[in-house]
Order: structure tokens, then C-alpha cells, then sequence
């Protein structure tokens, strides 16, 4: 019980020394491109997503440092995936950001290390107060990386946006643990689960501190009503770090859900269940809706992330039955499917709004993109394959993710849940939409400038294979589907 | 690698390899690669036809494997006779569509031949998938290259068009995708659709079951009131797509009433029966005189086609084997003839740049050829005997007398309507005195035009005099389909 059991935590370990190592080598490196951190960087992420894969197929559970820390294969997968979208998400920002005068130190790498150790605790937390750390860790990188291009204006408010609001969901969070606490006497989320399945504690203390769990989480995925800083910072941001913010992070946002609502509150499924409900509706509509307004692509994107995160919380939400925990695995398992597709889409699609972005042109209005086709029809047929993976068209790994949601949905057999589903594809009609208008700019408009796409190896290289590999999943999502479900039938059982 | 699974997957991999090729510079290799591609997707599908078995309505060519474990999703293909004479037909369409775009399209010819070789291959799963979800992907995705092919290479007003295509048609199959996961979880985790023909489901379940269908479906065939997508899409869409469209494509959404609609919900199709009945009828009627007074070309034969589709309902829903053959039949024709009558139009719009009819008059006399194959297709678009037109439509006729003498009466009237809006049309585009300096200019088809209109006309006269070998497929199966949407299936 009281073991450290090192073990569990190597690879944050890793990660720790690597990014204080990284910042001290950075300051002997003279090259403007950081060419030796880069690739210093690039090494321990792979290193690590290679040892949290092994780690994976291990199928095991182990706890650490006294039942602060688990892992588990639902941990050890989402923090493999999370290794790799950043390695993908560095990859992808490195040109950017020397074009951008954000790479003469060597931050960019160093607070994207340090991020990704929040978003490793965050996933490995099984302690309410590790999970803050976590949490903190990773939004006070992120401050730091929307930053980082400080006499840009809309950067600098962008992040102070990013700053209050973020400060104000933490607090609830915390509020909402503290709340769960006095009422159970423990913030391990084992002994909390525990002392609600008890059913002696009282029921409105324990729904009153769920509400501000909920809302933290809320605001950390970004689900209206608590979504108004997402287009905004993704806006504000540099596209490099709008990538960093709202690719590898949602898996933690997933993961914090799953720990805290599933393994710590699961008794109180009736009562959030309701509350994910809501957002989800609310969600779906309002995101899928504002983001048919946009012209500016991130924002455009950020609106449709809103509306996929409903999805997820779909997923999230059709666990629990009556009280039957049946069809939970189900349930929880395709909102994981979908976490993670959508992750590896939003990477390849910002990836390609940074490759368009030059010098001085940030290539971020829709109307950017025109005639991209004409100019590369490489990077056009990966952004279309982003795009309709978001809008859920076969033979995409998009349309996957939706059929598992829709399918919990429905297995439930409640009349509300159908009806939610009806009401969850008709409201990816309406983002089919949005979607299609930007692949149609692509491909039916005329392109403004002639100059060609040009890009280095990696990011070539890494773009091709992101592109690939939605349509591959897309083709065989058999593999990935079935990583999700042992996962999360293993988290259910401990 | 099976049978069916190469009818698939050929032309979708000769379609990826003229997408890596890249640039117009090699426009030339393209076309011909192109062409390869399409004589070896209509090649494979031969010993299709001479392995079929005859007089059986088993499921035949089936291959299985499983595909996505965890939803018991299987790669589960297989024809009988309902669905068989759909894919030599798809790839043939293909083949004509490619030769048809030869020299026309001149920019990004190798995105123009992969979007039709890869959408031949994805309509091929559409018509061989016995999964449901196998189907479902295979239907979706068949928007992705029509919807380019319309707004890469449409007329003036195709973003329009290519919204108008790929939204509508989306909002009825996502409704058929919760039906089909309701349906997964009432057979208790299978998605196989002759599973699903034998499950008991009650009558609320086959209602709402039929009309989510009805979404998907009516649409895409498109049947009256949700037809009004179809004139808008044509207009737009180049020559080829236009074809594509009204040959097969429109046949998807048919062939899924035969494969979901009535077996699955055969209670609901016997009692919904007389709605379907009524829109096929308006479509025949109502859709047939709007079709008398178009301006358009374009616009004429769609509003044709979506009457000539009204045949086909029809003769499904009156629920006996001379309807349901003679739809079948039906569908066939159409798909030879109206591909015609798009690819006649485009040769006229290759050389004068309008689809007004008022542009026209005369053209026999500068294209004798030309108007000889023009006369022959008109004349299977009103049903003349002898052209695949009559066939279907004189059998679904005829079963319709059987069931109801008023449903046969009026089904009958429009072929005076059909036969009245085509020759007319005929008339002033063709007949008559050369009317104007573009018709004066006008140079005769070419050997390739020739060979394109050729085929499809041999194909048409062909099964207008000899419709056996198409009937015949059929008979086991349409037999059989109806002997189980006659029983019922409530519990």
C-alpha cells in the first residue's frame, strides 16, 4: 500500500529531467531553428510514448506513491496518444514559430514538456489534489505559451482571457473537491467512491460539490455554457500553440472526467448524467450554430470543437441505465474512441493551417485556403479528409467515432436517449455544412496567390502519415476500437 | 480476393493511382490509365454473370470476414438476383463516363477520372454489401467524389448544386444511420441485414423503422416531394456527373427499398403501401407535365427521370413479381437511357455552351449521325417497344392493372406525357430549319462520341428486344422477396 513504486511514474520522470535538461542545453544553442532541442525533444517524446506503450500492453493496474497515482491502460494509452500529439504538435509548430521570433529560446519546447507532464498527471491522477497539480501544470504552460509572442496584442489578450477564466474554472474545481471532501472525509477517489456507495452520506452536499466538479470540467473541455474562452484563445493564440491548447489536452480533459466522475462519483451517475445531458444539448447547438458564422478558420474550428465535445459527452453521459452499469463500458469506451480520433483530426487540420501560414501571413481566414488544391493537392486531400472526418463521413475515422456514440446512445433504449441521438445527427447535418463550405473553398474557388506549398521532411512527412491514418482508422477502425474498450473494461473493473 | 471484392476495389485502386500521379502535364498517360482502369472493372464483373447461378435466391459470391469486432460489423458481400445486374451495369456506366470526358475535361483530368473510377467502385459496395454498416459506408461515401465532381468541374451555378446534393441527401441517411443502430440493438448486436429480414419487430418499430428508411431512401431515388434537389444538381453538374447520377445513382436509393425497407419492415410496407403508391403516381403524372414545359434541356430529363423513378416505386410497392421485376427492369433501362440523354446533351453542350432548348433547331441537318442516336434514345425514354424504355414500364403496367385497374390507368397516362414532353423536345432541338449561326457551325460526332453513344444505344435495343437474361436473374429472387413481405413479421 504504501509503496513508491517508481515504477508507475518513470515516464514523468523522464519528462521532468528532460525538460529542465532541455532548457539548460537550449542555452549553448546558437542555431535560430533550435535544431538540438528539437530533435532532443522529439527523442524523449518518442521515448516516451514508446515506454507508455510497452507499459499498455502490460494490461496491468498499478498504483503508486500510495494510491496517488494509477496505472492503468487507459492511462497508459491516453498518455501514449498524448506523447505523440505533442511530437506531432511540435513537428507541425517548429516552422511557425521561427518564421515568428517565438523560437530564440527554447520555451516553445520546453513549456510543450512541461505541459505534457500536466497532462501525464492529470491522466494519471487517482487523488483529487494530484489531478489539481496536474491541471494547474498544464494551464499554467499554456499561459505561458499563449504568451510567448508578447508584443503581439490580440496574443497577450488572449491570454489574459485564457487566464481569468482558466483561474475562475480551477477555482471551481477545486471548490467542488473540497465541497466532496467534507462530505467523505477523503480525497483519494477509490475512498471517495467508496464512501458514496455507501448512500449514508448526504445527497445534497455531495450533488452540490458535484455541480462545481462539473463545471470545472465543463470549462476545461470547453462545453457551453462554459465555452467562452475557446474561440477566443484559439484565435488569439498562435496557431502553434492553439494547437497545443486543444489537441493533446482534451485527452486529459477526457481522462479527469473518466477519474473523476466514473471511478470517484459513479454512484451519483443519475445526478451528472442530467447535468452532461444539458451541456451536451446545449453544446451541439450553439457550437455547430456559431461556427456556420465564422470566417476566420481557427475560430470556425473552435466553435466545432465545442460541438464535438458534445459528442463526447454524449458518449460520457448514456453510461449508466437506471442505475444499471451494463452498458457502461460501452458507453465509456466510445467517448474514449472519439476523444482520440478527434485529437488525431484537429492535429492534421491545424497542422495544415500552420504549413499554410508564411512569414508575416497567418493564413487564417477560410478564404486563405482557396484554391489550395490547384496549389497542393496533397494538403488539400488532407484537409478534406480532416474535414469530413469531422463531419462524420465514411469512410473516415469520424463517421466511426459518431457510430460508436450514436450506438450508446441508442443501446440504452430510453425514449430520451433515442431522441438525443436523432437530435445529435441532425445537428452533424448542420456541421456538415460549415465543414463542406471550407473543402469547397479548397477545391471550387480560384487561388488567390500562386506560390506553392513548401515544407520541411518532418513536417511533410508527419502531415502525410496524420492524413493517412485518419482514413486508414477510418477503413480499420477494428484495432483501435478494441484498445479503447479492453481499456476501459479494465479501469471499470478496479 | 473474391469475385465481388475485385468488382470493388479495382476501379477504386486504379482511382488512387491516377490521384498520386498528379499534374496535367500527363493528361494524356491519365486517360489512358483511366481507361484501363474502367475496361478492367467491366472485365472483372464477366465471370460475375457467367458464374451466377440461375433460379436460386441465395445469396451468391458471398464473402465474409469480419471487419469491426467490437460492433460485429462484418466485410460481408454477396448478390442475388435483385442486386446482381447493378454492378456490371455501374461499371459499364463507368466505362461510358470516362470515354464520354476523354478530351472534354481539360483541367485536373487525373482528380476527374479517380473521382469516377473510385465512385464506380463505392456504388459496386453499395449494391454487394449484405452488412449494414458496410453499406452505410459505402452509400455516405459516395457523396465525397459526386459532391467534388460537381463543384470542381459544374456549370455556374455549382456550389449551389454541390451543397444542395451532399446536404440533402445526407439529412435522410443520417436518419437511416439511428434506424440502422436501432436496429443493431433489437437483434441483439448484429448488423447483418438477412439477419435483420428474419427479425420479429413490432408495429410502432416498423413504422418508425420504415419512415427513417423512407428518409434515406426517397430522397436519393428521389420520389415526390423531395425530388426538388434533382433538376437543381443536373443542370450543374458536368456531362458525365449528370450521367453517373441518374444511372446508378439514383438506383441506390431504389434498390434500398427492395434490400431494407420491405423485408426488414414488411408489415409497415403493406400498410404504408398506398402513400407510396400515391407519390409514385404524382411523381408519374404531376412530375411528368412539370417536365413539359422546361426550357432546359438538362432540366427536362431530370424531371423525366424523376417520373421514369415513380415507375419503378410503383411497381415495387403494388407487391406482386411483374411489379417488382418490371421496377427492376425498369431501373436497368434508365440507367442506359437517361446516361444517353445526358451524354446527347453534352455533346450538344460541348459545341454551342447552352442547354436552353431555344439555342437549338435544326441540328439533324449538321448532325445526321448524331440526331440518329438522339432519335433512338428519345424514343426509349417514351417507351417505345423494341427500346429497354418499354419493357419495365409496360410490366409494371401491366402488374399495376392486376392490383388496381385506377393505378394502372393512370400509370399508363404518363407514358402519353412521357412520350409528349421527349418528342416535343425532340422536335425543337433536332427538327425543323436550321435556326441560327452555332447550329450552322456545327461539326457531326467524332469517332469517340460515336463509340460512347454506340454502346449505350446497342445496350438499349438489346434488352428492348431480348429482355431475358435480365429477366431471368431476377425471377428467383423477386419471388422469394415477396413471399416474405407477405408474411408478417409482428410478435
Amino acid at each position: 500500500m504504501d509503496k513508491i513504486s517508481l515504477i508507475t511514474v518513470y515516464p514523468e520522470i523522464i519528462l521532468l529531467v528532460m525538460a529542465c535538461a532541455i532548457a539548460l542545453i537550449d542555452l549553448f544553442v546558437r542555431s535560430p531553428r533550435r535544431g538540438p532541442t528539437y530533435l532532443l525533444t522529439m527523442a524523449t517524446l518518442l521515448s516516451v510514448a514508446a515506454i507508455q506503450a510497452v507499459y499498455a500492453s502490460g494490461n496491468q493496474t498499478l498504483y503508486g506513491f500510495g494510491n496517488l497515482v494509477v496505472s492503468d491502460p487507459m492511462a497508459n494509452w491516453l498518455k501514449c496518444f498524448a506523447a505523440l500529439a505533442m511530437a506531432a504538435t511540435l513537428v507541425y509548430a517548429r516552422p511557425y514559430a521561427a518564421d515568428r521570433d517565438m523560437l530564440r529560446g527554447g520555451e516553445l519546447f520546453t513549456l510543450g514538456l512541461f505541459s505534457l507532464l500536466g497532462i501525464f498527471i492529470m491522466i494519471s491522477g487517482n487523488h483529487f489534489l494530484v489531478i489539481y497539480l496536474g491541471l494547474e501544470l498544464l494551464t499554467l504552460s499554456s499561459y505561458a505559451l499563449v504568451a510567448l509572442r508578447r508584443d503581439n496584442a490580440v496574443a497577450t489578450e488572449a491570454a489574459m482571457k485564457y487566464f481569468v477564466l482558466g483561474a475562475l474554472a480551477s477555482g471551481f474545481l477545486l471548490y467542488g473537491m473540497s465541497m466532496i471532501y467534507g462530505a467523505t472525509g477523503s480525497l483519494e477517489i477509490g475512498e471517495v467512491f467508496k464512501a458514496i456507495s455507501t448512500g449514508q452520506i448526504k445527497h445534497q452536499v455531495l450533488v452540490f460539490g458535484l455541480v462545481f466538479v462539473v463545471a470545472g470540467l465543463a470549462f476545461k473541455l470547453g462545453v457551453v455554457p462554459f465555452h467562452m474562452w475557446i474561440p477566443d484563445v484559439y484565435h488569439g493564440a498562435p496557431t502553434a500553440v492553439t494547437l497545443m491548447i486543444g489537441g493533446a489536452p482534451k485527452l486529459a480533459a477526457f481522462a479527469i472526467a473518466i477519474r473523476l466522475l466514473v471511478e470517484g462519483m459513479l454512484p451519483l451517475a443519475f445526478d451528472w448524467q442530467q447535468m452532461l445531458g444539458i451541456l451536451a444539448i446545449a453544446s451541439l447547438l450553439i457550437g455547430n450554430l456559431a461556427a456556420i458564422a465564422q470566417t476566420n478558420l481557427k475560430r470556425m474550428l473552435a466553435y466545432s470543437t465545442i460541438a464535438q465535445m458534445g459528442f463526447v459527452l454524449l458518449g460520457l453521459l448514456s453510461g449508466v441505465v437506471n442505475g444499471n452499469t451494463l452498458s457502461a463500458a460501452n458507453a465509456y469506451s466510445s467517448a474514449m474512441f472519439y476523444t482520440v480520433s478527434y485529437v488525431l483530426t484537429t492535429l492534421a487540420s491545424f497542422g495544415i493551417i500552420l504549413l499554410l501560414a508564411r512569414d508575416g501571413f497567418e493564413s487564417e481566414e477560410i478564404s486563405d485556403l482557396a484554391g489550395l488544391n490547384q496549389r497542393s493537392p496533397l494538403y488539400a486531400g488532407v484537409m478534406a479528409v480532416c474535414l469530413f472526418s469531422l463531419a462524420g463521413i465514411p469512410p473516415l475515422v469520424g463517421f466511426h467515432a459518431k457510430l460508436s456514440v450514436l450506438q450508446a446512445l441508442v443501446a440504452s433504449g430510453q425514449a430520451t436517449y433515442i431522441a438525443l441521438a436523432v437530435f445529435a445527427v441532425m445537428m452533424s447535418l448542420i456541421g456538415a455544412f460549415y465543414y463542406l463550405r471550407v473543402v469547397k473553398v479548397m477545391y471550387f474557388d480560384d487561388p488567390v496567390t500562386a506560390t506553392t506549398v513548401s515544407a520541411g521532411l518532418d513536417v511533410r512527412a508527419v502531415l502525410s502519415l496524420n492524413g493517412a491514418l485518419i482514413l486508414v482508422l477510418g477503413i480499420l477502425p477494428g484495432g483501435l476500437m478494441a484498445l479503447c474498450a479492453q481499456a476501459i473494461v479494465k479501469m471499470l473493473q478496479t | 480476393m473474391g469475385l465481388l471484392s475485385l468488382a470493388i476495389w479495382t476501379p477504386i485502386a486504379f482511382g488512387v493511382v491516377l490521384l498520386a500521379l498528379g499534374r496535367d502535364d500527363q493528361a494524356r498517360a491519365v486517360r489512358w490509365i483511366a481507361l484501363i482502369g474502367a475496361i478492367a472493372g467491366l472485365l472483372v464483373t464477366i465471370p460475375l454473370y457467367t458464374g451466377f447461378q440461375i433460379g436460386t435466391s441465395a445469396m451468391q459470391f458471398v464473402e465474409k470476414v469480419s471487419w469491426i469486432e467490437r460492433f460485429n460489423v462484418h466485410y460481408h458481400l454477396g448478390v442475388d438476383g435483385i442486386s446482381f445486374w447493378f454492378i456490371p451495369l455501374t461499371a459499364f456506366i463507368n466505362l461510358v463516363v470516362v470515354i464520354a470526358g476523354w478530351e472534354v475535361i481539360t483541367t485536373r483530368v487525373n482528380q476527374y477520372m479517380a473521382a469516377f473510377l473510385i465512385l464506380s467502385g463505392l456504388m459496386i459496395g453499395v449494391f454487394a454489401s449484405l452488412d449494414a454498416i458496410l453499406f452505410y459506408v459505402f452509400f455516405e461515401a459516395t457523396l465525397i467524389p459526386m459532391y467534388l465532381i460537381i463543384g470542381i468541374w459544374g456549370g455556374p451555378n455549382k456550389i449551389y448544386a454541390a451543397f444542395k446534393f451532399f446536404l440533402y441527401t445526407l439529412l435522410g441517411s443520417l436518419l437511416t444511420l439511428v434506424a440502422l443502430i436501432f436496429l443493431y440493438t433489437k437483434s441483439g448486436g448484429s448488423f447483418d441485414i438477412l439477419t435483420w429480414h428474419k427479425l420479429p419487430l413490432s408495429s410502432t418499430a416498423q413504422t418508425l423503422i420504415f419512415f427513417a428508411f423512407f428518409a434515406a431512401f426517397a430522397v436519393k431515388v428521389p420520389m415526390w416531394p423531395v425530388h426538388t434537389w434533382l433538376p437543381d444538381v443536373h443542370v450543374e453538374a458536368p456531362t458525365g456527373g449528370s450521367a453517373v447520377l441518374a444511372a446508378i445513382m439514383l438506383k441506390l436509393g431504389a434498390y434500398g427499398f427492395l434490400r431494407f425497407s420491405m423485408p426488414i419492415a414488411p408489415d409497415a410496407a403493406r400498410e404504408f403501401a398506398w402513400l407510396m403508391i400515391a407519390l409514385s403516381l404524382i411523381a408519374v403524372v404531376y412530375v411528368g407535365l412539370v417536365a413539359m414545359v422546361q426550357q432546359d434541356m438538362k432540366k427536362l430529363v431530370a424531371y423525366s427521370s424523376v417520373a421514369h423513378m415513380g415507375f419503378v416505386t410503383l411497381g415495387f410497392f403494388i407487391f406482386n413479381p411483374l411489379g417488382v421485376s418490371g421496377g427492376l427492369v425498369q431501373m436497368i433501362a434508365h440507367g442506359f437511357v437517361s446516361g444517353a440523354m445526358f451524354l446527347c446533351i453534352g455533346v450538344l453542350y460541348d459545341r454551342v455552351h447552352s442547354r436552353e432548348i431555344a439555342s437549338y433547331g435544326g441540328v439533324v441537318n449538321t448532325m445526321p449521325r448524331f440526331a440518329a442516336f438522339a432519335l433512338l434514345f428519345a424514343m426509349a425514354n417514351c417507351g417505345l417497344p423494341g427500346t429497354a424504355g418499354f419493357v419495365g414500364e409496360w410490366m409494371v403496367i401491366l402488374g399495376a392493372v392486376k392490383a388496381n385497374f385506377w393505378v394502372g390507368f393512370l400509370a399508363a397516362t404518363a407514358l402519353i406525357f412521357g412520350a409528349a414532353y421527349t418528342l416535343w423536345m425532340f422536335k425543337r432541338v433536332y427538327l425543323g430549319p436550321v435556326t441560327n449561326d452555332d447550329v450552322r457551325g456545327l461539326t457531326d460526332i467524332n469517332g469517340r462520341e460515336f463509340l460512347v453513344l454506340a454502346l449505350l444505344g446497342a445496350a438499349t435495343l438489346y434488352m428492348g428486344v431480348y429482355p431475358k437474361p435480365f429477366t431471368d436473374v431476377m425471377d428467383a429472387s423477386v419471388l422469394d422477396l415477396l413471399k416474405h413481405v407477405a408474411a408478417t413479421k409482428l410478435n
